[in-house]
């Protein structure tokens, strides 16, 4: 019984790993993640990733920040405390509008970003969980689940065929850190 | 990426020969893992004495008031506010460049959004501290904030225009703060991976656990873009709010509805200025001249064309318009900034503002690296006098000519500014040390489609227009980096 966990394939070209990615696919290799350390536009697609809904997120941020804030200023200016100047309106929608705005941006970057790094599970002081260190540096890394991918060595000769530079076998799933 | 189809005649975006993926982190991380240079060591020495000055400049002024300031009954504003509009205008570059030119998809922001962006941070700070100090008890700063209170119903004035610039100001710096760190994890996590021992934690910390799968891509992407869409009117709302502290006054010469868009030009104007003092300096010291290339310094020398010249028509509208208005008070505050006792300001901030940039007109100038150097600098000094002028020369002869009187700096407003840009200085010297001040990630991305080397590579295949060929290899001449005899 194999020890091997992850089969990785190492390429130094971007467009070689699409071609990895497309041979694996060809032969039902179902692939475990990609590691790139710039984003590989047209990827999404290729791994049948769905589009990010954080969109939808940042709007919903940005809709709660704008209504806080006027429900605020309206608290504070025109029922607590509604002071007459000259006659003039306490209700001055006018006024109100470019702190609504400011709050509006602030609660949908920060909102967003929050959810961003919650989905992601990103936080302050999280062990990284990397599947080899150049990932970060110069290699687009193919991750492959050996577990009920056997056998091994096709999948060795697939990605080497695709020109991957390294081919590696893990028998940890994470290399570092932990 | 790869994918990127990009016409010849476009100048590359990333210069030399055998550049990699791997050089490429090399180059941008080597001022990060190695021991600072000796031209590092003098910089970070002048600055932090600078900053030095700033600590005790400021802490006098909390300790016996703005009463040490040089401030009279009549000019109540003065270096302060020139300070911080002349900051808070700086910073906007940052901004600009990360996120109107990453929503116009200009992909030479790449190498320089990161210099920026921290410039950005950096001089917001500089702009906060000033604001804090001048309301001369700090510690009140918190009533600013609408917080309830022992007062009883004693809210914050949310229809003041100063209201406004707390909630602007505080917003910016956090959303630019924000985009700043959230577009730095993968490249804190490049610094990770090649670090050992202490590093390798601090930075693992630091990196929130970056992996650079391809969800997080997707989603990092998404992130970036909807931040560079709200950032874009948020840089255009907080100068449009800083110019309101004026414009909603009915001081002349303040009054007036040209200031939100002349403003925020103005800002551009001096932000690209400031991110020329820069890079300039940085690609120099710092080895990057293939990935700062003359491209960039021409492509910013060219914003600094375009804004200068909103900037000056901006100066000659408000002349128009006091005339125009037929408002004896606001014809006089124009008459006398140009002919009064602050004459000398305004002639200095018209020579800096409205001639210098209109020099760059001339190819070989903008593309000559000590004149755009020189010139930015004539920039930033004619910034903080178009602020100096708006501010003083308004406020000196006000209404009541019984009140009228000169402002004239005391040592104490002299420390602060030196020492602002101090601080200023220092704090970008320590973020060139201790973080990428290239985006790697976003660098790596134009490899394969707009670096020298896949051009030239498209030329020696030979499936190329000749004419365009040759227009293309004319216009590498321009680039110090580039060797052009590669291409005879």
């Amino acid at each position: 019984m194999s020890s091997t966990k992850f089969i990785l394939g190492l390429f130094d070209d971007p467009d070689n790993m699409l071609h990895g990615i497309e041979k694996l696919q060809k032969n039902s290799v179902p692939i475990y993640d990609v590691y790139t350390p710039m984003p590989i536009h047209g990827i999404e697609a290729k791994l049948g990733i769905k589009e990010s809904r954080l969109g939808y997120a940042a709007f919903m941020f940005g809709c709660l920040g704008g209504s806080t804030i006027f429900a605020i200023i309206y608290f504070t200016m025109v029922h607590d405390w509604p002071m007459n100047i000259g006659g003039k309106n306490p209700f001055a929608i006018p006024d109100f509008i470019p702190i609504t705005f400011e709050w509006t941006v602030l609660f949908t970057a920060f909102g967003m970003v929050a959810t961003f790094l919650f989905a992601t599970h990103l936080f302050p002081g999280r062990t990284p969980r990397v599947m080899d260190y150049r990932a970060t540096d110069d290699r687009f890394v193919i991750a492959i689940d050996a577990k009920g991918n056997t056998p091994h060595a096709d999948i060795d000769s697939i990605l080497k065929e695709a020109g991957a530079v390294e081919v590696k076998h893990n028998d940890r799933k994470y290399v570092s850190y932990e | 990426m790869a994918s990127h189809n990009e016409s010849i005649i476009r100048e590359p975006l990333i210069t030399g020969k055998d550049i990699t993926y791997a050089q490429i982190t090399e180059d941008v991380l080597r001022p990060v893992e190695n021991m600072p240079t000796k031209a590092w060591w003098i910089g970070f020495t002048v600055s932090s004495l600078g900053a030095l000055l700033w600590v005790f400049a400021v802490s006098w002024t909390f300790w016996f008031g703005i009463g040490s300031w040089g401030l009279n009954k009549t000019v109540g504003w003065a270096w302060d506010i020139t300070g911080f509009v002349w900051w808070v205008g700086i910073g906007h570059a940052g901004t600009l460049i990360s996120a109107v030119l990453l929503l116009f998809r200009q992909n030479w922001r790449n190498s320089i959004n990161r210099s920026a962006e921290a410039m950005t941070i950096f001089a917001v700070i500089c702009a906060a501290t000033y604001i804090v100090a001048h309301m001369g008890r700090p510690w009140m700063a918190i009533y600013s904030l609408p917080i309830p209170n022992q007062y009883g119903s004693l809210w914050v004035n949310f229809n003041s225009p100063l209201i406004w610039d707390v909630f602007a100001i505080s917003t910016y710096f956090s959303v630019s703060l924000v985009f700043w760190y959230t577009g730095l994890l993968p490249d804190i996590a490049s610094i990770r991976d090649r670090a050992q021992g202490i590093r390798r934690k601090i930075y693992s910390i630091c990196s929130f656990g970056w992996t650079g799968s391809v969800k997080t891509w997707q989603r990092f992407e998404t992130v970036s873009l909807i931040l560079a869409g709200v950032s874009t009117p948020l840089v255009l709302s907080v100068h449009t709010i800083v110019s309101m502290d004026f414009a909603t006054s009915l001081e002349p010469g303040w009054h007036t509805t040209i200031f939100p868009p002349y403003f925020v030009a103005g800002a551009i104007f001096s932000g690209f200025a400031m991110v020329q003092t820069l890079l300039l300096v940085a690609r120099k010291v710092l080895a990057l001249e293939n990935y700062i290339t003359m491209f960039h310094i021409e492509s910013m020398n060219k914003i600094i064309i375009l804004t200068g010249s909103i900037v000056g028509v901006a100066y000659l509208t408000e002349f128009f318009i006091a005339w125009y208005s037929g408002v004896e008070y606001e014809q006089y505050a124009f008459i006398n900034r140009a002919t009064g006792p602050y004459w000398w300001a305004y002639w200095s901030m018209m020579s800096c503002n409205v001639i210098s940039p209109q020099l760059f007109w001339v190819k070989k100038w903008r593309t000559n690296i000590a004149f755009s150097w020189v010139l930015s600098i004539v920039v930033n000094i004619g910034m903080w006098f178009e602020r100096f002028v708006i501010i003083v020369t308004s406020l000196h002869r006000d209404y009541i000519p019984s009140s009228w009187a000169m402002f004239y700096p005391t040592w104490i407003d002299v420390s602060v500014f030196i020492g602002s840009i101090g601080v200023f200085f220092t704090l970008f010297l320590l973020f060139i040390r201790v973080l990428p001040s290239v985006a790697m990630a976003e660098v790596k991305l134009l490899l394969k489609g707009s670096s020298e080397q896949a051009k030239k590579k498209l030329i020696d295949e030979g499936h190329l227009d000749p004419s365009h060929v040759q227009f293309y290899k004319e216009s590498l001449t321009k680039f110090d980096s580039v060797d052009v005899a590669d291409y005879q």
